[in-house]
């Protein structure tokens, strides 16, 4: 279980070395890019069995079996306050590790992994949506799109989006 | 921290526990040459490291200790308890100064010289703290030290020359082979086992849960498979799985002494605190549990021996006063029971105060008096599991604030354990503890519900009933009241709860169909939990739930089944409080009393004896005027009845068995019941006891002379017909008018009234009507104040009521009042028939229109009650 599982199709295996240089997975949410820090991604899964978890966070959408750990899986559509995916759409599934624990997040595409100068961060826009903005690190502009950098440890706390 | 100091730590916090538990060995015998030697090496070998390692602060503080210890070995000073207070305290400042060095790795500031000249003053014999509290005795001590030194002085001078035998000199009794034996055992067994990090044998633990899951994924495989050339290695693999888990788990058993490892320094610092003399027993240190399930228990286990300590044994003077040896004995006892540990911790101080227990929980608004006057000592003693619940007069410095047992109780429930108390007041209590032996893999029963899958531990589930909702005569059918779901199971109402609704799912099966429930227990609450289906157990490797679901009470954790599905585990004590079990059991326990409370009043006196037939048979004692024994010599015969001269009077004995003759000689129990002026007696083989019970019927008889049989003292005893036996005598003794069997008989003018008694025990009834019969009056009985209603609403009239008052369904009172309000029975006169015949009770009788109140069984007084009331009504009418 480590980052080497995910097909690099960017081939950044020499940028690693450079500070300068942040890599992320891509991923696609209601048509919008979103970048996850690759160190912290563990796998990228395909459509999975999930348990349901009754009584649990909306935001929270089961419980899967990863190679004999157990992952739960967070709906990131939910998480970001976006309709839930119509039809039979199949759902891929980035698993991240935080405090120990691993999280899949359901997302609708899985993109490939980009390796982005990290002095070009820029900040979140204030008019950004003030959920989005608490999850974000920043925007990357690309070109011809915008990529929002996650939060990881803020996207999992939801305590924070519920009391807001 | 580097490793050096890592080993060092671990390596003298194991030593510092050996120290605390070898040091209150030595206080008990002092002279134990081979105890102080090894205690003196184990301060010497952590002054030694801490030098080593540059440790001043630990180094002084040991070395000084060395040094009083060192006057021990040698016998230069004596030991006494204020020495081993000293030395004790010195080990707090070392295991102080110890944790704070494992946080930070380094030593704290500060300085020990208080302390260090407390112990160089001790090394010459000078205990006495600064302020002296224990001044006399320390005064004596110095002269006992001071003799000791002197003599030993000589010796020690004498044996200067030459340093090696020293010690053996000085200590004659120590013999050598102790001291150079035991090293040599001790490194034997170090070279046996090796020191590894918990969290290396955590992580083998997960490591095989998982390999655990995945042969059984594997085996699961298997079974769909017809023959393949896997079964043979498959079938292995799970062997060699199964022998790995038991090793690993194996290698997370700990002995269950150390939990207790500090508890002879507690009891030991507890008694001197509250001057008490207090001997702790432990047995089965050996017995072995799971590290999680050893350090969840520690703590009720400490405060429990602290509460035997502090609330249990009590001081020596009072210990003797009360005929005791003046030191108290606990003893903690563990030992492996199935798939189990038994821990029991008794005392024999004074056991729970009934009283004071009472008087608290009446205070604390837990029950009120009544409540309690139905409960038995021992539930009332169940009331200090009990939240805000604390029995000790003052509080100590040690417990009594009142988060005790029920904190204690929680913990263990948490486990899936029980605990239990028997103590009886003045010889002491004993807990009984039932814990788990691991935590780690369970057997869990799954069930489904609406379509997902759960899993139940199978240490919380009782049983299995298949209901429905709409279900035929004879199958168990799911009842509502309100919307609150029940089942009849057996003798008793049980709660239900629907897993559907309590984690909020979508329904999927239809209303009508069938459905499992799983009859769980905590504690002492005994729930059912509806589910759809119900598959098989399984093995199940627990694990927990991720921190964003913690806070589901629902779930204790989550795991993988073997078809590689995640499932969660249901938390039976969270469903119970998600039920609102707290109130729900309560107000059970209330409903039981209450119901054993109505079922017959109170307990009766009931006398057992032995006559005819193997069983022992019983009579209410209140019917009995007196037991007597005869001499077989004086019995005589007449009209062919047996007769005894008694009282001036010729008495009728009855045999209550007739099948044999009787003897001629020898003794003859009898019990003799007066009626008025007249008195019978009956013959029986044994008069057994006389006891307290709750009687209830439980058989019926046809057999003539008993009413039936119910549990008396544990057996099964025949309930006898006391009317009965009266009939015999006095038919056959005045041999005229049959009052008895024919109750058309009308004897004497006072008789021939009619009587209605209501009364829902059959054991009254049974008993109170031949006695009203043979008093002349015609009875109709029936079992409720309905029925009687029915009765007057049909046109039957009678000349008195009597009616009992707790009864199901109408009360006496109500019955009362609705007898007292209809025009056509307004005048009957409805006496009342109570085991409660307090004051109030009567006023409130009267309130309700009875014309009288008659405790029962007090058959003088109600046959006394009827004649007066119907004289009176006759008069007034």
């Amino acid at each position: 279980m480590s980052g080497k599982e995910i097909v690099l199709s960017g081939g950044n295996a020499l940028a690693h070395a450079s500070h300068d240089v942040a890599e992320y997975v891509t991923t696609i949410v209601d048509g919008q890019l979103f970048g996850i820090p690759v160190l912290q991604v563990q796998d990228v899964l395909g459509p999975q069995r999930v348990t349901r978890i009754p009584l649990a966070p909306k935001e929270v959408a089961g419980a899967l079996n990863l190679r004999g750990r157990i992952v739960t899986a967070i709906d990131v559509r939910t998480r970001l306050g976006l309709v839930k995916r119509q039809g039979d759409h199949r759902a891929m599934s980035i698993v991240v590790e935080h405090g120990g624990e691993l999280y899949s997040l359901i997302v609708d595409e899985v993109g490939e992994v980009l390796s982005l100068p990290a002095d070009r961060l820029e900040a979140n826009p204030p008019t950004l949506d003030s959920g989005w903005r608490s999850v974000s690190l920043g925007i990357h502009r690309l070109e011809g799109r915008l990529l929002v950098v996650v939060d990881v440890a803020r996207l999992l706390d939801f305590t924070r989006a519920e009391a807001a | 921290m580097d490793d050096l100091l890592r080993e060092f730590l671990t390596e003298t916090s194991e030593s510092v526990a050996l120290l605390d538990v070898e040091l209150v060995r030595l206080e008990r015998e002092p002279n134990d040459p081979g105890l102080l030697s090894s205690i003196f090496r184990l301060v010497h070998t952590i002054k030694g490291t801490c030098g080593f390692l540059g440790l001043p602060r630990l180094e002084s503080v040991a070395h000084a200790g060395e040094n009083v210890l060192g006057k021990f070995r040698d016998g230069e000073l004596v030991v006494t308890p204020p020495a081993v207070t000293l030395i004790l305290q010195s080990l707090d400042r070392i295991k102080s100064i110890l944790s704070v060095l494992e946080e930070t790795g380094s030593e704290p500031a500060g300085n020990d010289a208080d302390l260090i000249e407390r112990l160089h003053r001790a090394e010459h014999g000078d205990f006495g703290e600064s302020g002296a509290p224990a001044a006399a005795s320390a005064v004596l001590e110095e002269i006992a030290a001071a003799v000791t030194h002197a003599v030993e002085h000589e010796e020690a001078e004498v044996a200067h020359p030459l340093p090696a035998t020293q010690a053996a000199a000085a200590v004659p009794a120590a013999p050598p082979q102790v001291q150079d034996g035991a090293p040599a055992k001790e490194s034997a067994v170090a070279s046996q086992s090796i020191r590894v990090g918990v969290d290396l044998l955590e992580n083998l633990m997960t490591t095989v849960s998982e390999l655990v899951l995945t042969r059984n994924q594997l085996l699961q495989i298997l079974r769909q498979q017809k023959e393949t050339e896997f079964t043979g290695p498959l079938q292995r693999l799970n062997q060699v799985v199964s022998e790995l888990q038991e090793g690993v788990m194996k290698t997370r058993m700990q002995p269950i002494g150390n939990a207790w490892g500090k508890l002879p320094r507690i009891v030991r610092d507890l008694a001197h605190e509250l001057n008490k003399k207090i001997e702790l027993e432990m047995r089965g240190a050996e017995t072995e549990l799971d590290r999680q399930v050893l350090e969840l228990i520690k703590d009720p286990l400490t405060h429990m021996v602290r509460n035997s300590a502090d609330h249990g044994i009590e001081k020596p003077s009072e210990r003797v006063n009360s005929g005791k040896h003046e030191t108290g004995r606990i003893v903690l006892n563990a030992y492996h029971q199935g798939g189990h540990i038994i821990v029991e911790i008794a005392d024999d101080g004074k056991g729970l105060p009934i009283d004071k227990i009472k008087a608290k929980v009446i205070k604390n608004g837990l029950a009120t008096e009544a409540e309690l006057a139905q409960l038995t000592d021992t539930q009332i003693q169940q009331y200090i599991f009990r939240a805000g619940f604390s029995t000790a007069e003052a509080v100590t410095s040690v417990s009594g604030r009142g988060v005790g047992m029920d904190v204690v109780k929680t913990n263990i429930e948490k486990i899936g354990g029980t605990i239990e108390l028997k103590s009886v007041y003045g010889q002491g209590s004993t807990f009984t503890i039932k814990i788990p032996l691991t935590l780690a893999i369970v057997s869990a029963l799954i069930v489904e519900s609406a379509g997902e899958r759960y899993a139940i531990p199978q240490l919380s589930v009782v049983e299995l009933v298949r209901a429905s909702e709409r279900a035929a005569e004879g199958e168990n059918r799911i009842e509502r009241i309100k919307g609150a779901a029940v089942l009849r199971l057996r003798d008793r109402l049980l709660p239900l709860v629907s897993l559907q609704e309590i984690l909020q799912l979508e329904p999927t099966a239809a209303e009508d169909s069938e459905r499992f429930i799983v009859v769980a227990q905590v504690g002492n609450y005994a729930f059912g939990i509806i589910v759809d289906r119900v598959f098989d157990t399984e093995e199940i490797v627990v694990k927990p739930v991720a921190p964003l679901l913690r806070h589901i009470s629902m779930f204790s954790g989550n795991t993988i089944l073997g078809d590689g599905s995640v499932i969660m585990i249901l938390d039976p004590n969270g469903i119970a409080q998600a039920t609102g079990e707290m109130i729900a059991s309560e107000r059970n326990a209330m409903a039981k009393q209450e119901e054993q409370a109505t079922g017959l009043d109170e307990t009766t006196a009931l006398l057992v004896f032995r006559a005819g037939g193997v069983g022992p048979k019983a009579v209410p004692l209140s019917l009995v005027s007196r037991l007597e024994e005869f001499d077989l010599k004086d019995i005589e015969m007449a009209r062919g009845q047996h007769v005894i001269q008694y009282r001036g009077k010729l008495m009728p004995l009855i045999r209550f068995d007739n099948s044999k003759p009787l003897a001629t000689t020898g003794h003859c129990p009898a019990l003799v019941f007066a009626d008025r002026e007249r008195a019978m007696g009956l013959l029986v083989d044994e008069i057994v006891d006389i006891v307290d019970e709750q009687v209830e019927i439980q058989l019926q008889s046809d057999q003539q002379g008993v009413i039936g049989s119910a549990v008396v003292a544990g057996k099964a005893t025949d309930m006898i017909d006391a009317g009965f036996w009266l009939t015999q005598a006095f038919r056959d003794w005045f041999g005229s008018v049959d009052r008895y069997v024919d109750q058309t008989g009308h004897s004497n003018s006072s008789t021939g009234r009619r009587i209605l008694l209501v009364d829902d025990s059959p054991f009254f009834r049974n008993l109170l009507t031949p006695m009203l019969q043979v008093a002349g009056y015609h009875v109709t009985t029936v079992e409720s104040a309905l029925a009687a209603l029915e009765l007057v609403e049909r046109g039957e009239r009678f000349d008195v009521i009597v009616s009992d008052i707790e009864m199901p369904g109408m009360s006496g009172f109500e019955f009362a009042e609705k007898i007292k309000s209809d025009a056509r029975v307004s005048s009957t006169p409805v006496v009342a028939l109570s085991s409660h015949a307090s004051p109030a009770d009567l006023d409130r009788g009267r309130a309700a229109g009875f014309d009288d109140y008659v405790a029962k069984l007090d058959r003088d007084a109600l046959l006394a009650a009827l004649s007066e009331t119907l004289a009176e009504h006759r008069s007034a009418a």
